[in-house]
């Protein structure tokens, strides 16, 4: 399996305190991973730094077969290579429908003239459609996505991040505040999408995790602590002293 | 009363002097009798420089009497005496070196000395060397004051005969300094001369350089040949950066060696005196509107030689070629000019080392009002990150609040004593009132924050109008804050701006003292950096954001009073601070007291340094400096000291 | 989604029939080419009016639908003027300098007529010469285009250094002060080129017509109507598809946009650099109507004032934009010109000219906390259109700030 993203010896340092201490991290083509960790672990800051919001102070962060390096590129520029994320609260835009979410998020020309002039063909609504479908929203298309439920608005985010095909999906995450039945709904759709492309989940909830049934990887004060299946790390030691012991 | 005690005066000096000049003024005043009676500015310098130089003790009585127009003469014998009014149409004559009365006379027998504002003047001069010696100090002062307005080579000799004897210290000081300066200008010898200069090429004083630049003032000429009977300063090359050929031709032709061009309009004149049956020559009228036909029409008329022929550039270029151009020196003596232009250039260097000085003082007191007006927004915008466009209009009330306290109060002191209370307390009420009323409902919604203040700005500054009038009022600083602290000529600084800079740096000490000691200070910064958990250790965020809010309005009043010291009172006031008041919180790094300082101190100083390359200009400097601060921010998006990582956030 | 474009915006089309109802009214009832009811200077008034809406327009686009307060729309708008002012005032002193030389024995050359023009001109400033940025000033054509680069231009150059850095929120509305007040600052020295605080003069008399102001009032009047109504299609236009959707994702939620993958910077510019070119727009057609342009007008507080209208007729509709300028600077007119009656209170006679300033300010102060949605709002209880219900606090273009933060912890 070839590396779709490569992060190796990174450091950041907020005002004296290491947020992000010598992390490597590698993740291949259709992988499912989850990321955990105690809270101040880093987890957040590592992906702010994969999708270039944050600039590591040292390391490298190498993208796809070419080996683009990641850390010249702006935001924008790093989304529309391929990294999609999803943020820990649901971040959809309220003041618009559910259709017109969707739209914005489809993989499409992103720049302004094209977009000025852009009007939906029919493909698109097709494609929409589809994806409504399955996030469930089918029959939401044309309500304002700020009167959906919370659990409605996750699966519109990860809709959207589908939308937008990426190769590889950051999710933060994704089950806070589900009730079991969407949880399950929402395991359904990160490991369908996982399938075709490579997905990295931030989860606390271990129950969460066991069905997501993929390779894990625990970091804690900012480097990796462990790595492995669920099983594997969780007899870890280390983990247990620090993670799940306490 | 001036009578008697001029005769007084004569008859002491007299007694002193008596031996010495048995022939008396009478003489004197007899030999020049035609031009003294003539009185005529042109001719009647050798009378006085004969009465002045007749080292007669009288002579100054005489000189004071006549520029008083009380001298007359008598007709029947040509004698001169002083007249004083005897009733009717008779005067009393008295004698001047004997000081006795002579007798009364007709005014029909007299003839009045009327000496004309010139000729007073030159009176005026010649009694200066008595002056220096006179007994009375304020008489000596003026004297040395007079010759410091009209320095002048003749008074060199009696200044310097008064140096030793003069008894004051202080006088004596500034008479060897006025001898130096006029050896300087005014002596005879040129070594004496040259070493005044070298003595005096460290003194940064007005009247050194006053001294010095008449010596390398420079006269551009223009001749056939060089001449060498001239103190020559430099010969310039014409068509050159320094010497233009316009400039060259235009001073052969000042000096009447080249014929004068002929101007735009000149050829238009002069082909419209030449128009002859709508034409000129040969050249209809209606064509004239282009610079070619003009020209044309032009050469034919100066062929036929109706008019001067036009001036081309070859004749130019002979004419420039033919002649040399050169500046002299005004002052003959090429040493003296030599030593006083380096005189001068070390004199600049160190001129210009203490206008450094001055300009950094001027920095750091704009620098202090800049932090005194956004001290308090450092605390609303800085520190609870509320954006108070009103903020400028508290400056305006507590500038209105000392004014007002001083139509109660006439003290100043006391008055701005009790201002600087009560302007807190007006402002602090007024911005607590606004945080509970307005601000508190829109803290999640920053720029309706800054409309809704703006809509409180706009209300504030109208109702200040309404209530104070459109013109200025006056907020008069107490008497001992007047005046300056004067280092030399060149640096000084104003006791109020002093003030100012220590009222901002008690501000600073106070601003630590409640962020850091107080439990205001701690509750503060706990609200502000967590509402929600600081409210459930039993903060109650509301208060302490009223607090907070009250207490940076109230600083704002209390800037307000500082800055109506200096400022214009007008509703106005805020409005002209409000924006600078921002750029230094955004440019310092908001929510850091040390930023507020930081950015202050840039914006002071960066300002006065614009200025100072554009002296003429503080409009353009404003402007310059708020596209400096635009670009600035490019590079300090969070301003100069800045909050790093998530605490900052995105 | 095949329906046209005005099919899917009604108000549009309302909009438009409304704003030529209005033009075709006043005009009949105006002194120049109708039956008088309407004297020349309220007609000047109303087309000034229309201008403010154009520029209330473009302010809601940016603002309302973008999320830039930008406090510098106003600069833009007298720069706009300042264009158009050049080539009218050099234009009509060119033809008075013309007919008066023509009657000299001599014909004048082309270059002491220019010398004359400038010498009329910059007299007021103690100059006779034109300085280099006239240098096109003699064109309608270039000055015409001068009108949009101009502003454009400097919309562009000042919002890529802003919006580069991200600067955001308050930040930028103090930013886009400063650079009007700048820009007020350097237009008031006398050496800037633009007469300094006499500001260029004589605007109303277009050069070579011999109509009176009672007709060339119309003539504004309609081509204001026409701008307003070309702007409002524009803007509508630009708000309906994707882009808007995009805009207004980015007054939402501006690090969320960014992570779909569009150059927020760059969206960000192009509704900065549009709204610029269209409130010059309306200001080249503003100060012919108001006869006098001077940096007074450019000054900081004109385009808070903006904001203040934009805000009283509702944000994030263009027709609340339209009617709020409209609404504030007609009564702003009304109150300030003495025409309202005074109040007396026996012990003290309120003067609308004076407590006016009051007035606005206070009830700006009431609708930002009780009517966030303006005037308009009073459409949404007719049309019984609901805003979305979102959680926490109501809606506003200003949240996106807060709740970027929650999100990205």
């Amino acid at each position: 399996m070839s590396t779709l993203l490569e992060v190796s010896g990174v450091s950041v340092t907020f005002d004296g305190f290491r947020a992000i201490n010598n992390l490597s991290f590698q993740i291949g083509n259709a992988e499912l991973r989850a990321v955990i960790g105690p809270n101040g672990a880093g987890k957040t800051t590592f992906m702010d730094i994969v999708t270039g919001k944050t600039r590591p102070d040292e390391g490298r962060v190498i993208w796809g077969e070419k080996s683009v390096s990641l850390l010249r590129m702006s935001e924008a520029k790093i989304a529309q290579a391929g990294i999609g994320r999803k943020f820990q609260k649901p971040t959809v835009f309220e003041d618009q429908t559910v259709q017109e979410n969707l739209l914005m998020a489809l993989k499409n020309k992103r720049g302004w003239l094209g977009v000025l002039f852009y009007r939906p063909s029919a493909d698109d609504l097709d494609k929409v459609a589809d994806l409504a479908s399955e996030i469930g929203l089918k029959d939401e298309l044309t309500r304002k996505s700020g009167e959906l439920s919370h659990g409605q608005k996750q699966w519109l985010e990860i809709g959207m991040l589908l939308a937008q095909e990426p190769r590889l999906l950051l999710v933060d995450e994704p089950a806070a505040g589900m009730t079991p039945q969407e949880r399950e709904h929402t395991t359904d759709l990160l490991v369908q999408a996982a399938k075709t492309r490579a997905v990295v989940v931030v989860e606390h909830d271990m129950e969460f995790v066991r069905r997501l049934n993929c390779k894990v990887t625990v970091l804690h004060e900012g480097s990796v602590l462990a790595e492995g299946s669920l099983d594997h790390v969780t007899s870890n030691q280390d983990v247990i002293d620090v993670y799940l012991g306490r | 009363m001036l009578r008697l005690y001029l005769a007084g005066l004569a008859i002491l000096c007299a007694c002193l002097t008596a031996n010495a000049q048995e022939a008396g003024l009478q003489p004197i005043l007899g030999q020049h009798r035609e031009i003294i009676a003539e009185s005529s500015r042109k001719t009647i310098k050798p009378a006085i420089d004969a009465i002045a130089s007749s080292g007669l003790p009288q002579a100054q009585v005489m000189l004071e009497t006549w520029a008083a127009k009380d001298v007359w003469m008598r007709k029947s014998d040509g004698l001169f005496f002083a007249g004083k009014k005897a009733g009717g149409r008779s005067y009393e004559l008295t004698d001047f070196d004997t000081g006795e009365v002579v007798g009364t006379f007709e005014k029909s027998d007299l003839k009045q000395l009327k000496p004309n504002s010139g000729i007073r003047a030159m009176i005026g001069t010649a009694l200066v060397q008595f002056q220096l010696t006179d007994p009375d100090r304020a008489r000596r002062q003026a004297a040395l004051q007079s010759i410091q307005r009209d320095p002048e080579g003749a008074l060199l000799g009696p200044l310097r005969a008064s140096i030793d004897d003069e008894p004051d210290a202080d006088l004596k000081a500034q008479k060897q300094r006025l001898e130096r300066l006029l050896t300087i200008g005014h002596d005879t010898d040129v070594g004496a001369r040259v070493a005044a200069i070298a003595e005096m090429s460290d003194d940064l004083g007005v009247d050194v350089r006053a001294a010095l630049n008449p010596l390398v003032v420079t006269k551009r000429q223009a001749a056939v040949t060089l001449p060498s009977d001239k103190n020559i300063a430099a010969v310039l090359q014409p068509d050159s950066e320094d010497l233009p050929r316009d400039v060259a031709y235009d001073l052969l032709v000042a000096s009447d060696l080249a014929a004068p061009r002929v101007s735009a309009d000149d050829n238009r004149a002069a082909l419209a005196a030449n128009i002859d049956r709508g034409r000129v020559g040969g050249v209809p009228v209606a064509q004239l509107g282009s610079a070619a036909a003009r020209a044309q029409a032009y050469e034919a008329l100066a062929e036929a030689g109706a008019v001067p022929a036009l001036i081309t550039q070859t004749d130019i270029d002979a004419a420039l070629a033919a002649h040399v151009f050169f500046d002299t020196y005004a002052e003959p003596s090429p040493d003296v000019t030599a030593a006083a232009a380096h005189a001068l250039e070390r004199i600049e260097l160190k001129v210009g080392l203490n206008q450094t000085l001055d300009l950094t003082l001027d920095a750091i007191s704009l620098a202090s009002i800049y932090f005194l007006a956004a001290i308090g927004l450092a605390i609303t915008f800085g520190v609870m990150g509320v954006i108070n466009m009103a903020h400028g209009e508290f400056i305006m009330m507590g500038a209105y609040t000392g004014y007002v306290v001083q139509q109660f109060i006439p003290d100043h002191t006391l008055s701005i004593i009790v201002a600087i209370p009560m302007a807190f307390a007006v402002t602090f009420a007024m911005g607590v009132a606004m945080e509970r009323l307005v601000i508190r409902w829109l803290y999640s919604r920053p720029l309706e924050t800054l409309l809704a203040t703006f809509g409180i700005s706009i209300a504030l500054q109208q109702l200040a109008k309404n209530t104070f009038g459109t013109q200025a009022r006056p907020l008069t600083a107490p008497g001992w804050l007047d005046g300056a602290w004067v280092l030399n000529d060149v640096v000084s600084i104003s006791y109020i701006r002093i003030a100012i800079f220590v009222l901002a740096m008690i501000f600073l000490g106070l601003f630590l003292y409640i962020m850091k000691r107080t439990r205001l200070g701690l509750e503060m910064r706990a609200v502000t950096q967590n509402p929600r958990m600081a409210g459930s250790m039993g903060i109650n965020p509301g208060r302490v954001n009223m607090l907070t809010f009250g207490l940076g309005s109230g600083i704002a009043g209390i800037a307000g009073v500082a800055i109506g010291l200096f400022a214009k009172v007008t509703s106005d006031l805020g409005s002209d601070y409000i924006v600078q008041s921002f750029m230094t919180v955004v440019v310092g790094g908001v929510g850091n007291i040390w930023g507020a300082l930081a950015g202050a101190g840039m914006i002071g100083f960066l300002q006065k340094g614009i200025e100072w390359m554009t002296p003429s200009n503080t409009l353009a400097a404003q402007t310059y400096m708020i596209i400096f601060i635009i670009i600035f921010i490019q590079f300090r998006p969070r301003g100069i000291i800045a909050l790093k990582g998530r605490a900052a956030g995105d | 989604m095949d329906r046209s474009f005005v099919a899917q915006n009604p108000s549009v089309l309302v909009f438009l029939a409304i704003l030529s109802l209005f033009t075709l009214g006043v005009t009949i009832l105006s002194e120049g080419v109708g039956i008088g009811v309407i004297s020349t200077s309220f007609v000047k008034t109303l087309g000034k009016t229309l201008c403010l809406g154009l520029i209330a327009v473009a302010m809601d686009l940016v603002w309302g639908f973008t999320g830039i307060l930008s406090l510098g729309h106003f600069a833009f708008f007298g720069l706009g003027g300042y264009m158009i002012g050049m080539w009218l005032m050099y234009e009509r002193t060119r033809l008075i300098v013309v007919d008066s030389l023509a009657q000299a024995e001599i014909p004048p050359t082309s270059t002491e007529v220019v010398d004359a023009i400038a010498t009329q001109v910059f007299g007021v400033v103690g100059s006779s010469e034109f300085p280099l940025i006239w240098a096109f000033s003699h064109s309608l054509t270039l000055q015409l285009i001068l009108v949009v680069l101009v502003p454009g231009l400097l919309a562009l150059i000042f919002g890529w250094l802003a919006f580069r850095s991200r600067v955001t929120g308050v930040y930028l509305s103090i930013l886009t002060q400063a650079m009007t007040l700048a820009l007020a600052l350097y237009l008031f020295q006398n050496d800037s080129g633009l007469r300094g605080n006499n500001g260029l003069s004589g605007l109303q008399n277009l050069p070579g017509v011999t109509a009176s102001q009672d007709v060339v009032s119309i003539w504004f009047l309609w081509a204001s109507a026409l701008a307003l109504g070309l702007g409002y299609m524009l803007a509508a236009w630009v708000v309906s598809g994707k882009f808007g959707s995009v805009i207004r994702g980015i007054r939402d939620n501006e690090a969320r946009v960014r992570f779909l993958g569009y150059s927020v910077e760059v969206y960000k510019l192009a509704v900065f650099t549009l709204t610029a070119c269209i409130a010059a727009v309306a200001g080249a057609l503003y100060y012919p109507q108001a006869g006098i342009i001077n940096p007074e007008e450019m000054a900081p507080i004109a385009s808070i004032y903006l904001a203040v209208w934009v805000a009283i007729g509702g944000r994030g509709r263009l027709y609340g934009a339209v009617i709020g300028a409209a609404f504030v600077s007609l009564l702003s007119t009304w109150f300030t010109g003495g025409q309202v009656p005074d109040i007396p209170l026996g012990f003290y006679t309120i003067k609308w000219v004076d407590w006016w300033q009051v007035l606005l300010g206070v009830s700006f102060v009431l609708v930002t906390l009780f009517a966030p949605q303006g005037i308009g709002g009073l459409f949404d209880l007719w049309t019984n259109r609901h805003a979305p219900q979102r959680h926490g606090a109501a809606l506003g273009p200003d949240e996106s700030a807060l709740r970027e933060k929650e999100a990205t912890e």
